[in-house]
């Protein structure tokens, strides 16, 4: 990490931490559910970026972090930090228990199965053997925590403070996994999966740990989310809500870190502005915001946001040669883009 | 690492919007001399999207009061979001609205789930959650939640009235109940219960079915067998077709109650068959637009002149456009009533002080009555029959 990045980091943790102080509780309530996103969307990204298995069933798994916190919460008056463990080890083992059957599958079987996975949940959720810990259609009501130790701060901001603390957490934690050995075995695996083997990577362990650690990113962020929006319904975790975390991945950028959180602004507000400009067809107005995204950065957020900065350092760096010489800056920008 | 998180606060930073309208001092949060903020949230995308048209209606009407001078001289600023039936939405657009749009009331918002999801956060805010668009028991509860009330006769008001006809006219009756085993079915179950009250040893064969389930044919089966003479129908559209055709086909012929969720010729009674549908009983509270018999009454002649003007996309033959424009004005005459007190607790209270309230849209005799400890306006629904071509009303209107 080079010292600038790390500046960077700090000015953006400083942002973050402000960010409370300065706007509406229900601003801060926004920005407690893209924290959420951004967990679960790096999940999903450790899974999908790095390691190439397209899932379409995460929204499963973040139902069960909810279900898991909000039952824990409520049945059995467990304080919520601790549900956010349990919630984890569940979609850990839940989700390497579904790895390994998966395993077997490449690609776009992968993706049905997952698929499955996804629709049948709200379902699942709704059964009456299990009524009595999930509510049944009604869902679970669960409370909201208070700020400890007689903090001067509101729910609304101490909720997201935690959530940014846990954020940071698992975002070191993932950064840490994936730059080196882990990370390097993920992405031989990804790119090309019998030179992986041939190396010596252990690909049937190494992707069905993937699947239960991205599992149970999805699963803690699930949990937070519930303790956020304070209910857990059937009807909040439907096949939709998997979509959308693959929207999130491919427009904040597949197999970055950072990204994760672009991408959770994206699924976050992008819905909201759509419905503010037409309520006859939000979808459509979303549909083409995906577009265009899709169409002026192809690599995501995270990817154009890296291309700018090399451009920039570039820049920088040639600035007082190339300034009086525009057709040497232009040559080099397309032989970027080209690389 | 290379990539760095400092666009991040940029986004962020350009993600925040306008800041809080700053209230004035007579009123609530959302009134003032000018104006009067409602918010509303429905699903205009997702699942349930066919029920959106509910919240373009009543903004359509309020325009039209608005445009006639509005509500005690002050103009209704309606906003209305999106939360694509999802429970996690409604609770962002529920606070949006309280906190950033400082509404002075959230009006109409659809679903069971939406509502129980947003219900906590209303009451603790103090902020009125008036007249939600479901039909659950559970919104008439002014003790815990006095600041959540329905507005629809809800599911035991309607079993309790099917239960008191029986015991009029059929005071002998075995009867077999069918429902769907949800929170829905059991709302009805216990209605009906309550309705028979000393007598639910009537009942002599209660089954249920899960939404899952392919046919309900065995259930019909055990229904029969049990010697009921008299069938209450509690199922959603899909399931309650079948079950008028079993209870047809199989030739048991018992006297038919069905719930009021599936009384739609177009999806329950025609795939069923009319002629198996002969002798039906439901019930009704409004009005219906499409029917003949009303094709001559203000109301809808009303309605009809109102869609062209301020709607005139909506669909005629849409019972939600019509049920939106009766809901509306429900909530003008509250708002008329609470007249220059427009505090959320005058609101609440002036909600809960409609006495013998007409509602042009409402069947004739079927008036919304509430009070501090009665938070279920409707209370009474008028018994329909179906001839074998449409359904029919007969008797008086009934109440609990």
């Amino acid at each position: 990490m080079n010292k600038r990045t790390l500046i960077f980091i700090a000015v953006a943790l400083l942002a973050a931490c402000a960010l409370p102080l300065v706007v509406s509780n229900y601003r801060v309530f926004q920005f407690t559910l893209v924290l959420v996103y951004a967990i679960a969307l790096l999940g999903l990204n450790l899974l999908t970026g790095y390691n190439g298995q397209i899932s379409l069933g995460h929204g499963a798994f973040y139902a069960i972090g909810a279900y898991c916190a909000a039952i824990l919460m409520d049945k059995f008056g467990v304080p919520y930090w601790a549900t956010l463990l349990a919630a984890g080890a569940l979609c850990l083992v839940v989700g390497f228990l579904f790895g390994l059957p998966a395993l077997r599958l490449e690609g776009l079987y992968l993706a049905l199965a997952t698929f499955a996975l996804g629709v049948s949940m709200p379902q699942l959720l709704k059964y009456h053997h299990l009524e009595k810990w999930t509510g049944g259609v009604q869902g679970v009501v669960i409370v909201k925590p208070n700020p400890p130790f007689g903090l001067p701060l509101n729910p609304d901001q101490w909720l997201y403070y935690f959530t940014l603390a846990v954020m940071i957490v698992m975002f070191v934690f993932a950064w840490n996994l994936l730059r080196g050995r882990v990370g390097r075995a993920l992405i031989a695996i990804r790119d090309h999966h019998t030179a992986a083997e041939a190396m010596g990577v252990n690909t049937a362990l190494y992707k069905s740990l993937t699947f239960g650690v991205s599992a149970m990113y999805t699963g803690i962020a699930g949990a937070l989310g519930a303790i956020a929006i304070q209910f857990v319904a059937p009807d909040s975790f439907n096949i939709f809500l998997s979509i959308t975390f693959l929207v999130g991945i491919v427009i904040g950028g597949l197999a970055s870190i950072p990204g994760a959180i672009y991408g959770a602004l994206f699924i976050q507000f992008v819905p909201n502005i759509a419905d503010e400009i037409s309520k006859a067809a939000p979808w459509a107005i979303f549909g083409i915001f995906l577009l265009g995204f899709v169409y002026v950065m192809p690599f995501g957020v995270a990817g154009a946001i890296r291309l700018l900065m090399a451009r920039i350092a570039r820049k920088a760096k040639n600035g007082p040669h190339t300034a009086g010489a525009p057709m040497a800056g232009k040559t080099q920008d397309s032989s970027h883009t080209a690389g | 690492m290379k990539r760095t998180f400092a666009p991040v606060t940029l986004i962020v930073a350009a993600a925040l919007a306008a800041s809080p309208v700053l209230a004035q001092k007579k009123y609530d949060p959302g009134a003032s001399d000018k104006e009067i903020k409602i918010g509303n949230i429905n699903p205009y995308s997702g699942p349930a999207s066919a029920y959106g048209t509910i919240g373009k209606s009543i903004g359509a009407y309020f325009k039209k009061i608005n445009d006639d001078g509005g509500v005690n001289g002050r103009k209704i600023n309606y906003i209305s979001y999106d939360d694509g039936y999802s429970p996690p939405k409604a609770v962002e657009m529920a606070r949006k609205l309280v906190e950033q749009d400082e509404v002075l009331l959230i009006f109409q918002p659809l679903g069971t789930p939406s509502n129980s999801a947003i219900q906590k956060y209303m009451n603790a805010k103090k902020v009125p959650q008036l007249f939600v668009a479901t039909g659950a028991t559970k919104w008439n509860d002014p003790k815990n939640f006095p600041w959540t009330m329905g507005w629809q006769p809800n599911y035991q008001t309607e079993g309790y009235i099917y239960a008191q006809h029986i015991l009029k006219n059929t005071p002998n009756a075995k009867i077999g109940v069918l429902y769907q085993n949800d929170d829905y079915g059991k709302d009805y179950l216990k209605g009906f219960k309550d309705g028979l009250g000393a007598k639910t040893n009537m009942i002599v064969k209660e089954v249920s079915y899960e939404v899952t389930d392919p046919t309900v044919d065995s259930q019909m089966v055990q229904l029969q067998s049990s010697g009921a003479d008299t069938f209450f129908n509690i199922t959603t559209p899909k399931f309650a077709a079948m079950a008028i055709r079993k209870a047809y086909d199989s030739g048991w012929k018992p006297a038919h109650y069905l719930n009021n969720v599936s009384a739609s010729p177009g999806s329950v009674l025609v795939p069923a068959g009319l002629d198996k549908s002969v002798g039906l009983i439901s019930t009704q509270y409004l009005k219906d637009p499409t029917d003949k018999a009303w094709a001559n009454d203000p109301a809808v002649l009303d309605w009809n002149a109102f869609m062209k003007k301020y709607y005139p996309d909506g669909n005629l033959a849409d019972a939600s456009n019509f049920y939106g424009w009766a809901v509306a004005q429900t909530l003008v005459q509250v708002l008329k009533q609470s007249g220059d007190n427009l505090t959320r607790e005058n609101v609440m209270k002036q909600a809960a002080s409609l006495k013998d309230f007409v509602l042009s849209a409402a069947l004739p005799g079927i008036k919304i009555n509430t009070s501090a400890t009665d938070f279920a306006p409707f209370e009474s629904v008028q018994l329909i029959r179906f001839d074998g071509k449409q359904w029919v009303r007969f008797g008086e209107v009934m109440g609990k």
